[in-house]
């Protein structure tokens, strides 16, 4: 507040000023400063307390375990070190989870939100029941996590499910979805793919709907066809919201966790030869399946590093995006001049 | 004016803050009155919670309701948790936080060392209630196996797991293999017999038929016809040198990559279950509560097309079985004792087998159960091939790592039948597991 005070502009000569006073002030007037100063972080006291106690105090009581080695189900934890990190470290499994995590991610997020894209550009036209194919987008994400996996579960089934029913007919023989390595990769990344498409959709959707439709009209007008509309009018115009999702679903995918664990009946183990575990299954099976909690604390903790480092990536990557723009319009500029002086 | 208005909503914030502060941290006490109101329970009736896995037949033979109907004051909840692999670790995670338990848990016989040997601070010692005239019934290794080295009994057995073969008599007959129980006994003096039998089925088996579920389950049959398995007298584990263990990984892996498996991770694979019913395979090593699952998989269309034979060389043993134990935590030790001297009495033990086949560990229900036959497999004389293999068992010596050794041999058979894997590498691979996780 004094600072504020000190830099305003001299006050106007009618009125006095009114910073100084003299008098000491009342009982009454501290109060009500005090309080005026406080409001605001009373205010914001809410978000904090809950976020010390859910979100600062589990993170730094993680670290903590995570120097100790203690077992589930015994009170005595003993100290340790780093020797969980160097356990994890030397670990091919820890190596494989994070293998697993990525191919499984790539495997989920590229088409998820290629699928998105596509489907957010047909929606985005005028059509018939608009609307419902809109809402009917989002029905997968609404849907339980269990309960998908369950069904598709059943869909990958080894003998006589539908994915090989289906295959059946184009001459493939039954594929042992659950116990391949990539097979198995490959459906859990259907599972995800289908859940959170029309989610992605929905958002490129919003992002669309925010571009002038006079691009489109003059381009139609110059007689772009759909494609080449999608290609230079949308794409771009949709660059900060591609850049929201691709952020969200890498997050996403570096936490998947309930579906790799349905799909493997419950178990953490990823397979017989961990061939879609997970860094997350990972570190549940260390902590509850193995009863490992300092393990498994050091794996969280390396989980929230990567996390924070991805974060980090993607933000460099955006502020470079950032600058582009003004490349491309000033590129834009000077084909549009080239063209005038052509004419 | 405008300053009180600003007072008066700066307050009203701080009131509302203030409020949500209280409401968070007063919700453990919402939680532990909900707890004790539960144990209370309506119109003065004592709650007992029972926190069970798999099918262990008490709730599937009406049992709670019959108790309940003797004791008006007592009303039981009742969960269960599919396979003993996921209910473990869970009842783990609420032994170590002291909240989420039931009055009564379920304890697997592969656990029972690990909990006599680490966690007797955590349960009760039902030594000191009406359970202790309930300990010379039962088969000596049995209670023994629940007992501390000073003395307290920690849990008391439910049932214990002698074995048989089930199989689809129906398919063994479209493979032109005998169907007679006695008669596929005597083609079947050992277990390299019994995969003799399979490479036959599966040269004329019906498409989409294997000769047994999993290579995993053929394996626990084998070994648990042995009486050192993972660890000697002495506690030490011997499981890496021990010839049986091997010999049994061998015979299952061999199995598995003959393709004479099918593939079914047992409990954990989604389509192990449906197998049951359509004909996914035709034979299943069948301790005896293997029998309830049969049942309640194949349903009523597969009565009639399913039977039991003894072990090869009509070998006994026992895989699996069951203890009931009451947490430490519990707030109604004395009722739940009760119950459990119920649950675990011979009466009970005998209608449990009759219902589910899960096998009597009381000496006197043992005896009641001699005589019993199933329509559903045949008219089989269950309690005859049981008790057979109950009496023919060596007396297994437990070690605290069974579960853990067990699983992970398990798993590794997995990766021989349905990734390729070469026996000695899937060996290597749960070696390296198995000590990764004992130390």
């Amino acid at each position: 507040m004094t600072l504020s005070s000190t830099t305003a502009p001299p006050a106007p000569t009618d009125r006095p000023p009114r910073v100084v006073v003299t008098e000491k002030p009342t009982w009454k007037q501290r109060l009500f400063r005090a309080e005026e100063k406080g409001a605001p972080y009373a205010y914001i006291a809410p978000f904090f307390v809950l976020f010390i106690i859910f979100g600062l105090f589990p993170l730094v009581y993680t670290a903590w375990i995570s120097l100790y080695s203690l077992k589930l189900g015994s009170s005595n934890a003993e100290w340790v070190g780093l020797e969980n990190y160097v356990w994890l470290f030397e670990n091919p499994k820890f190596y494989n989870a994070l293998w697993k995590t990525l191919t499984i991610g790539v495997l989920a997020t590229v088409p998820q939100l290629m699928f998105a894209i596509g489907l957010a550009h047909l929606l985005n036209y005028r059509m018939r029941g608009r609307n419902f194919f809109r809402v009917s987008m989002i029905m997968p994400y609404a849907t339980s996590v269990a309960a998908a996996t369950l069904v598709f579960g059943q869909i990958f089934g080894g003998g006589s499910g539908f994915a090989n029913w289906v295959l059946s007919f184009v001459g493939i023989d039954a594929i042992d979805w659950r116990n391949g390595d990539w097979t198995a990769q490959i459906a859990i990344a259907v599972i995800v793919t289908w859940r959170w498409t029309g989610y992605n959709a929905l958002i490129y959707l919003a992002g669309m709907q925010s571009i002038s439709q006079d691009l489109y009209e003059s381009a139609a007008l110059d007689g772009a066809n759909r494609w080449q509309q999608f290609r230079h009018i949308t794409l771009p115009g949709l660059r900060p919201t591609i850049l929201f999702t691709v952020v969200v679903s890498t997050i996403g995918a570096t936490q998947l966790f309930a579906e790799p664990l349905l799909f493997g009946g419950g178990t953490a183990n990823g397979g017989a030869l961990n061939q879609y575990q997970t860094i997350t299954l990972f570190m549940y099976q260390q902590g509850w399946t193995f009863g490992f909690l300092g393990r498994a604390a050091a794996i969280a903790w390396v989980t929230f590093m990567l996390i924070i480092g991805l974060v980090l990536l993607n933000t460099w990557i955006a502020r470079r995006r950032d600058r582009d723009p003004m490349e491309t319009a000033a590129k834009k500029a000077r084909k549009v001049a080239a063209k005038g002086a052509r004419r | 004016m405008r300053s009180t208005k600003k007072t008066t909503i700066a307050s009203l914030a701080v009131m509302v803050s203030g409020a949500l502060l209280l409401s968070s941290c007063g919700s453990s006490d919402a939680g532990s009155s909900e707890a004790s109101e539960s144990s209370a329970g309506g119109e003065g009736k004592t709650v007992l919670t029972v926190s069970l896995f798999g099918t262990m037949g008490f709730e599937e033979s009406g049992l709670f309701d019959e108790y309940e109907k003797q004791n008006p004051n007592i009303d039981i909840k009742y969960e269960s948790t599919q396979g003993e692999t996921k209910y473990w670790p869970a009842l783990q995670t609420k032994l170590q936080s002291g909240t989420g338990l039931a009055d009564i848990q379920g304890i697997e016989v592969a656990r029972i060392a690990d909990v006599v040997a680490n966690q007797s601070d955590k349960w009760t010692d039902l030594s000191q209630f009406v359970t202790k005239e309930q300990v010379p019934n039962y088969l000596e290794w049995k209670a023994e196996a629940a007992t501390t080295e000073d003395g307290k009994v920690l849990a008391l057995g439910t049932d214990i797991g002698p074995m048989g073969i089930c199989y689809r008599s129906d398919l063994l007959e479209q493979a032109g293999l005998p169907t007679d129980p006695a008669e596929l006994a005597a083609k079947m003096p050992d277990w390299d017999a019994y995969l003799e039998l399979g490479r036959q089925y599966k040269a004329n088996a019906p498409a989409g038929s294997a000769w047994t579920d999993f290579g995993g389950g053929l394996y626990n049959a084998i070994v648990s016809t042995e009486e050192t398995i993972y660890y000697d007298e002495s506690g030490e584990p011997v499981w890496d040198s021990n010839p049986a263990v091997k010999e049994a990984f061998d015979t299952a892996a061999e199995a598995g990559q003959e393709g004479l498996t099918a593939k079914l991770e047992q409990f954990n694979d989604p389509n192990w279950e449906p197998a049951f019913a359509n004909g996914g395979f035709a034979t299943i090593a069948c301790p005896s509560w293997m029998i309830g699952y049969i049942k309640g998989k194949a349903g009523d269309a597969g009565a009639g097309k399913w039977n039991v034979t003894s072990l090869p060389g009509g070998a006994g043993g026992n895989w699996g079985g069951s203890y009931l134990a009451i947490p430490e935590a519990s707030e109604n030790k004395e009722e739940a004792a009760k119950l459990i001297k119920w649950m675990t009495d011979a009466e009970q033990q005998a209608t449990v087998f009759n219902n589910v086949g899960n096998f009597p560990s009381n000496k006197e229900g043992i005896a009641l159960v001699g005589d019993t036959t199933d329509e559903y497999f045949q008219n089989a004389p269950i309690g005859k091939v049981f008790s057979e293999s109950a009496e023919a068992a060596p007396t297994q010596i437990l070690g605290e790592g069974d579960g853990v050794i067990k699983t992970a041999l398990t798993n590794a058979l997995l990766s021989v039948e349905a990734n390729g894997v070469a026996p000695a590498d899937a060996w290597e691979n749960a070696k390296a597991e198995i000590s990764n996780q004992l130390g």
